[in-house]
């Protein structure tokens, strides 16, 4: 059990990297080959470039930006925008129905410590709740706060906060 | 390795050089709360001083302590001499360094032979216009261990006020620097002592992406300094336990936020519940038997309490939103917690049943981190209006002074006489932090040293 749970969390370390880029720019830097017909019949192992359908990798290509939902200063609730991200993320989870992800929620830097790991535990569960309404079972769906401990901006402004107060949606690979 | 009183080595020594018998005063017992609450409302960083004590501008000469015999001893001081010089050093920063008084010394003064550390050279002193003298003696022990006298006299009156002896082991030395600095204080303020106590934090380094967060521990004065965790597993909000056996902490260990107790001198560690959900905010009740924890169900987080050695968790709060932290008073009969059940974080107080349960803070903004104070007659926390500050307030919610003014302060702790506060402070940007300490009035503020980044202080109670 502590074995898969350290993978788990170098999974969600990976993912945490990729959704930075992914929220910079609202776009992966490049865009992977869509899955489906794109393996190379002659690749005998997977290589690097290649998207395993269903995969973490071809989740975030295929959310553009969209596993990622933002919200309002101490706020957890989910809105318009956010209801479409989620409702593609469900669309993705409707079709790899074996896979299981794990959403992280954060907080910006201007709360105190223990207050934004609550915080973020909340905004994850707020994510989830909406996405076991889309018909997601719940128990596909892990939680995990990091509280204010892994901004993706790093500036002390308006801008940043609101990029730091999201949840992420990882799946595991 | 224990620490102990030697009345009957203090007795010897007056034996040897015929030392005038002394009367040991209690401390007077000082009342600066009351003064306190007459200015209270007078509010921000000016205007609060109300510890204007004649003591803090004593003339303090701290002359560097004595030894019958310069021998090597095992400390990483050097011989006894050397050891002497630097246990005058450490007592002077000590005093110095938090403000108290202006002490002179050990450089610049006359070296007491061995045989007047008992028998000062009063006009001496008085022609320097010292007001007060530390001196003090070291002697190798046969079997290795450390016997250090502090005594502290008045030069003006030729009288001793206070003396005190001890036999530390070779690693424990410091500990006697810490406990002259607190006899020395002690007598002359009429507060309680703080030095002789250690502090766990929070070690950062790394950019703010990527904080690598380790659980270290040090002496008050920021030396003796030991990190306990490698930095692998992200470390949070340390708590030293009453008797400084153990350390609660969260880690990320196991990927999600769990509290640990790590136990100090076996250096093992385990979860103090079994459960799939996060907990968060461990606390210990004053007399170590209880823990304070905040477990998340749900999204929806409230306090807990378990009994240190194990059983079952009582749940103490269930108001829908986020209930979370919690500190003891004292007499461990009521607990101060925080709440955003109002809207946004507040104070709130509550009996450690988890009855009558009522808001305290009522300033506008918001306000969180409470902590009660060891001496019962206020409560610390940090009060977000625009900019974050530690601020003090009565317990029934009052009398709100804040201690500081900077971009973000944050998650105050109390030395263990309840006369100064602890804190991190981030800096905008960067996210680099450091650790305070402010007096309650504001005025003596300072950074503590500490070899890296460092938040999340919680400073422990006097050691026995």
């Amino acid at each position: 059990m502590p074995e898969l749970k350290k993978s788990l969390s170098l999974a969600a370390l990976a993912a945490g990297s990729l959704a930075l880029s992914a929220c910079a720019s609202k776009a992966p830097p490049e865009l992977p080959p869509q899955p489906g017909g794109t393996v190379d019949p002659n690749a005998n192992n997977a290589g690097v470039g290649q998207v395993v359908p269903g995969s973490q990798a071809d989740f975030t290509a295929r959310m553009m930006g969209d596993d990622t939902i933002y919200f309002d200063t101490d706020r957890y609730n989910i809105d318009s925008v956010d209801a479409a991200a989620l409702a593609k993320q469900a669309g993705f989870l409707g079709q790899y129905s074996n896979r299981r992800i794990t959403i992280e929620g954060h907080a910006d830097e201007r709360g105190t410590r223990d207050y934004n790991l609550a915080l973020g535990e909340r905004r994850a569960n707020a994510a989830k709740n909406y996405l076991v309404s889309l018909g997601i079972a719940a128990d596909r769906i892990a939680t995990v706060s990091y509280g204010k401990e892994r901004p993706v901006a790093l500036g002390s402004n308006e801008s940043a906060w609101a990029q730091n107060r999201r949840a992420v949606t990882v799946v595991i690979d | 390795m224990r620490l102990s009183l030697i009345a009957p080595l203090v007795s010897a020594i007056a034996l040897i050089l015929a030392a005038p018998a002394t009367a040991q005063d209690e401390p007077i017992a000082a009342e600066p709360a009351a003064a306190q609450d007459a200015t209270a409302d007078e509010g921000g960083l000016t205007g609060t001083v109300t510890d204007e004590n004649e003591w803090q501008d004593l003339g303090i000469a701290i002359t560097t302590f004595a030894t019958d015999r310069d021998v090597a001893t095992r400390t990483n001081a050097g011989s006894t001499a050397a050891l002497g010089r630097a246990l005058s050093q450490i007592i002077a920063s000590n005093l110095r360094n938090n403000g108290l008084f202006k002490p002179s010394g050990p450089g610049g003064l006359p070296q007491p032979t061995f045989s007047q550390v008992t028998a000062p050279d009063y006009p001496t002193w008085q022609l320097r216009s010292a007001d007060m003298l530390v001196q003090g003696y070291v002697r190798a022990q046969a079997d290795g261990s450390l016997a250090i006298g502090c005594y502290l006299y008045d030069v003006l009156l030729s009288q001793e006020l206070a003396k005190a002896g001890w036999v530390v082991a070779p690693s424990d030395w410091r500990r006697a620097a810490h406990r002259c600095s607190d006899m020395v204080y002690s007598r002359l303020s009429g507060e309680s002592p703080f030095f002789d106590s250690r502090i766990a934090y929070i070690a950062e380094t790394g950019p703010k992406d990527r904080r690598v967060k380790r659980l270290a521990v040090m002496d008050s004065d920021g030396q003796n300094h030991k990190y306990l965790t490698s930095g692998q597993a992200t470390a949070l909000t340390p708590r030293y336990s009453p008797d400084y056996g153990s350390l609660l902490y969260l880690s990320y260990l196991n990927g999600s936020p769990s509290i640990y107790v790590y136990d100090v001198a076996a250096g093992t560690q385990r979860l103090i519940t079994r459960s799939a959900n996060p907990t968060f905010a461990p606390r210990w009740s004053p007399d170590g038997r209880y823990i304070l924890y905040s477990m998340a169900v749900g999204g929806n987080t409230d306090i807990y309490r378990i009994p240190a050695s194990g059983g079952e968790s009582q749940r103490l709060t269930d108001a829908p939103g986020i209930d979370i932290g919690g500190s003891f008073s004292p007499d461990g009969r009521r607990i101060v917690f925080e709440s955003d059940r109002s809207g946004s974080q507040q104070v709130y107080v509550m009996d450690a049943d988890g009855s009558n349960q009522r808001r305290i803070s009522f300033f506008g903004g918001r306000a969180a981190t409470p902590e009660w104070s060891p001496r019962g007659d206020q409560i610390a926390f940090t009060h977000m209006a625009g900019n974050f500050r530690i601020a003090v307030m009565s317990p029934g919610g009052g009398s709100l002074r804040y201690l500081t003014n900077a971009w973000q302060d944050e998650a105050p702790t109390w030395a263990p006489n309840g006369r100064i506060v602890q804190f991190f402070r981030t800096q905008r940007n960067s996210g680099e932090t450091s650790l305070w300490q402010v007096d309650l009035t504001g005025r003596n503020e300072r950074r503590l040293p500490t070899p890296v980044g460092a938040s999340d202080p919680a400073w422990g109670p006097v050691r026995d």
